[in-house]
């Protein structure tokens, strides 16, 4: 498909890549301001306790101690912190400080002085007295019968269940799943409970706040959202959001924890208080502890077939930890079935019921697939077991039903995001040739079922398929302006967030594709609330696909702008005017430059700023495809597992920069690996992180990382910006269950809770 | 104390607990990052001497009269440095956080060995944690890196 297109298609090198790769200043916490304060934060030591006093009289009379902020003199009001768009479907369970302490590091007190040795020395001199609760450390304990209470607050609103620990419910359900499964020829049921786990950025979150020479606050922070802060931070802090400014400049990673409004509210009061700069970034120790991690769930499948193997029934259960409060509690949970039932569409009863509930442990938050992640292993375990059962080949049994070009799933209308979901028709769907692609480069037909065995190694092969979506029909807007310069230039200037994704190339790479120039000739700005149009931010895999669609829309009115100006030009008609290599070209070889028509707009005759604003929301949500493959090979002395080869086809429609696309399902694979294999927080029985330091929580190095190959499988999605889709997330939901299924070929067991250590299969192992 | 710093030479009072990590971002070197306090990441590695260490737990003090290079060092916006242009090339970086101590680690490599395997790639950069990229194009790049800079010296 790309030779249909200049400079889509191409592996152009990144935007802001000379930047980066020279080490500029271009982070949030590499700018330092003069008279700056610095924040640190007391946490709770506590899991669950209230605060019955706090004293910071000795702390403020610290030598260069500006303030020290606790729920004594900062706003109460209710709000999440998710970070979601307006009306945002989490709990306001949250305020800044409260006198009750949920989670171990829960916030209780901020100092700012003037540098942060002198702040954390003012924390030590705070003192507090609590009244420690009973704390609630697993979804068993928090349903248990007189269970405390975590949320026994008045003022929180959004909340499912207070009383029983219930944060949201979600249920969707079609035809009669009992009874199908009930006369079904064959049934399976699965559990698997996935773990808690950290983004990890390796730029922990760190936000800037000053003032402006007019006195509005400006937020200088490493966010996926720009514009939820504003909308967020006004309503918590009660500042008008005209007032506030929020830029984000290159951060670090981000991967849906930098979607949560976690420190901009401390750096954003301490400065409209005292008037001084001043900067909070965390620590990794706090990074860990006190940001946002994966929900872990609890997620049963029921599956039932008639004789050839067509799905009947599938049933999921869903129970998610959101720890001590709600944030994305209701959509994460929704999407471990709505981004994975619509796959088996040919299933006539789907049923789909989740629950979560409130913990005292660390907050569950949005992270890259997004429940998709949790519910996607039961399920695709679910298929290989009666795959088994049947006698029907794994890639064989999936073939005869999943979701193809043209077709739909009862589950896009019945499940959203907490909420009723949006009819779609699959468009494009390159999973048959997924799965095919993926089987012959692993080797699948003569590796399956086979236990090729070297000495005490043993070899197995295992696969699962998964989707993701687009953006969030319906909801998320994104809006993108491009504007003329006097050289035949362009600045485009976008909300959309990049992250680290590349975004920002990939989006003037559609620009200039229409505009019929280089994206050297695109001069991008992005996610400043003063200065960028709109846009939700990036989340929900949307920034390709919606951002993407904004800019195309407005880049083809510039363009139809541009030639109506060259018509007068070249006197000619202005459908006969063809753009490319930075001019306007008459069917006659007569042409123009860009530069000479933006001369003529900006200073000749009939002046007028050529540019245009354009907007996009969704419809849909094409859901892109991936065919995930491993072949492992486990010591079965030891119970060590080493991935020998890992492959993922991909559809992610046109690869608008391949090399970027193919990165962004690298890294995905990569942090799903790491997920599946070594990552998780633990905590003691006081619910206190055990290994909050990247020397006990590893996340794979180079040496980690197995042979692993993506291949980009190429559609065309007609609702798509020049035929594109997502790729970001779905990665980092192939390896646990490819993995399960693989070490399930090659020693037979099934293993439930990841992660796969080489301990948890060994033990496996004997029974 | 005096250190030189990418050929330039510093004049320094320095704090007997700050660290290299402080000092150099304090001088405005801001390219060394700060991912983890605690020497896990790498994303502050710098080359003292020739030899790559994490500066965030290297007391500065002890860096008196020490030749170090910083991500600074390698090249400008201009003039890119080969191993610099090669991670743009090779779609190596992505929110490019820990690139600056990836290509310190490269280039403590490529000063060793000429056309190293994948596996001592991998190896070099073992010490650079990146949670965007899986390293696949990290590793490219290198090898990318290598084979300009063996064309280059061979003329």
């Amino acid at each position: 498909m790309a030779d249909r297109f200049v400079v889509v298609g191409q592996s152009e090198r990144r935007v802001d890549g000379r930047a980066l790769v020279t080490g500029k200043p271009v982070f949030a916490g590499d700018l330092d301001l003069p008279g700056m304060l610095h924040l640190a934060m007391l946490g709770s030591p506590h899991a669950h306790a209230r605060i019955t006093s706090i004293s910071t009289e000795r702390a403020e009379a610290l030598e260069g101690v500006e303030l020290v902020l606790t729920h004594l003199n900062t706003p109460a009001v209710r709000y999440t912190t998710a970070g979601q768009g307006h009306p945002e479907p989490s709990p306001y369970d949250a305020r800044m400080f409260d006198p009750k302490v949920r989670f171990v590091g829960d916030r209780v007190a901020v100092a700012a002085a003037t540098s942060k040795e002198i702040a954390q020395r003012a924390l030590e001199l705070i003192e507090v007295e609590y009244e420690p609760l009973t704390p609630v450390l697993s979804i068993d304990d928090a349903l248990a019968e007189g269970a405390p209470i975590i949320h026994d607050e008045a003022d929180a609103s959004g909340i499912w269940d207070a009383e029983h620990n219930i944060a949201g419910v979600v249920e969707a359900n079609v035809g009669d799943v009992d009874a199908a499964i009930e006369s079904a020829f064959a049934s399976v049921e699965f559990t698997g409970e996935t773990q808690y786990a950290q983004h990890v950025p390796l730029e922990p979150h760190v936000s800037v706040a000053y003032l402006d020479d007019n006195g509005r606050l400006v937020l200088y922070t490493s966010t996926q959202v720009p514009f939820h802060v504003r909308r967020i931070i006004a309503h918590v802090l009660d500042i008008p959001a005209r007032q506030i400014r929020v830029i984000k400049p290159r951060i670090g990673g981000g991967f849906g924890v930098k979607q949560e409004i976690l420190i901009e509210d401390l750096v954003g009061l301490v400065t409209y208080r005292t008037g001084l700069p001043c900067k909070f970034e965390y620590t990794r120790a706090e990074e860990f502890s006190q940001s946002r991690t994966r929900h872990p769930m609890r997620v049963s499948v029921r599956l039932g077939a008639d004789e050839d193997g067509h799905l009947i029934a599938v049933d999921m259960n869903a129970l998610e930890n959101t720890g001590a409060y709600g944030a994305h509690n209701l959509t994460v949970v929704s999407n471990a079935g709505s981004k994975t039932l619509p796959m088996y569409n040919k299933a006539p009863n789907v049923r789909f019921m989740a629950k979560g509930i409130y913990t005292n442990l660390p907050v569950g938050g949005a992270y890259r697939g997004y429940g998709a992640t949790q519910g996607i292993f039961p399920l695709e375990v679910g298929i290989d077991m009666l795959a088994e059962k049947l006698g029907i080949d794994a890639l064989e049994l999936r073939r005869r039903n999943h979701i193809r070009s043209g077709e739909t799933s009862p589950i896009f209308e019945e499940l959203g995001e907490g909420r009723k979901g949006v009819p779609q028709t699959i468009g494009s769907c390159g999973l048959e040739r997924c799965i095919d692609i993926g089987a012959e480069r692993i080797g699948w037909s003569h590796k399956r079922s086979t236990r090729f065995r070297e000495g005490p190694w043993v070899h197995g092969v295992g696969m699962s398929i998964h989707m993701q979506g687009s953006g969030i029909p319906a909801i998320d807007m994104a809006a993108a302006t491009i504007k003329m310069n006097d050289d035949g230039s362009f600045n485009l200037l976008v909300g959309a967030t990049d992250l680290g994704t590349g975004s920002d190339t990939v989006l003037a790479q559609m620009a200039a594709e229409v505009l019929g120039v280089t994206i050297d000739d695109i001069i991008v700005l992005s996610s400043d609330t003063d200065v960028t149009p709109f846009d939700v931010g990036a989340y929900a895999s949307s920034t390709t696909y919606v951002s993407g669609s904004a800019v195309v829309r407005a880049a083809t009115d510039v363009k139809s702008q541009i030639t109506s100006v060259a018509a007068a030009m070249l006197r000619t008609g202005g459908d006969e005017l063809e753009l490319g290599d930075g001019r306007v070209i008459a069917k006659d070889g007569r042409s123009v430059t860009l530069a000479d028509i933006a001369l003529r707009s900006l200073y000749g005759v009939d002046q007028f700023q050529i540019g245009s604003t354009a907007s996009f929301v969704g419809d849909v949500s094409p859901p892109p495809f991936l065919a995930s493959f491993a072949e492992v090979a486990i010591d079965t002395e030891t119970g060590e597992l080493k991935i020998v080869d890992y492959v993922a086809a991909v559809d992610c429609g046109t690869a608008i920069n391949p090399r970027l696309a193919e990165g962004q399902a690298e890294g995905a694979l990569a942090n799903g690996i790491g997920y599946a294999l070594m990552e998780e927080m633990r905590f003691d029985k006081y619910g206190r992180m055990r290994n909050p330091d990247l020397g006990r929580y590893k996340i794979p190095a180079a040496t980690d990382m197995p042979p692993m190959e993506v291949i980009l499988v190429d559609t065309y999605e007609e609702t798509g910006p020049m035929g594109a889709k997502s790729i970001a997330e779905i990665g980092i939901n192939a390896p646990i269950p490819t993995l399960a299924n693989a070490i399930y070929d090659a020693i037979g067991v099934r293993l439930t809770h990841p992660p796969f250590t080489s301990e948890k299969i060994w033990r496996a192992m004997q029974g | 104390m005096n250190l030189t710093v990418n050929g330039v030479a510093f004049d320094v009072d320095v704090e007997p607990s700050e660290t290299l990590l402080h000092l150099l971002r304090r001088v405005g070197l801001k390219g060394v990052k700060n991912g983890c306090d605690n020497g896990d990441c790498g994303a502050c590695a710098v080359l003292i001497d020739g030899r790559a260490v994490t500066s965030c737990d290297y007391p500065a003090p002890a860096a008196a009269d020490t030749n170090i290079l910083t991500v600074e060092g390698l090249g400008t916006e201009g003039e890119l440095h080969p191993i610099q242009a090669a991670f743009l090339d090779a779609g190596g970086v992505q929110c490019g956080f820990c690139t600056p101590g990836m290509m310190i680690s490269a280039y403590e490599l490529l000063g060793r060995v000429q056309e190293p395997s994948d596996d001592e790639i991998r190896e070099a950069l073992r010490g650079n944690l990146c949670r965007c990229t899986g390293y696949v194009k990290p590793v490219e790049a290198v090898r990318i890196a290598a084979a300009r800079l063996r064309e280059a010296a061979g003329g």
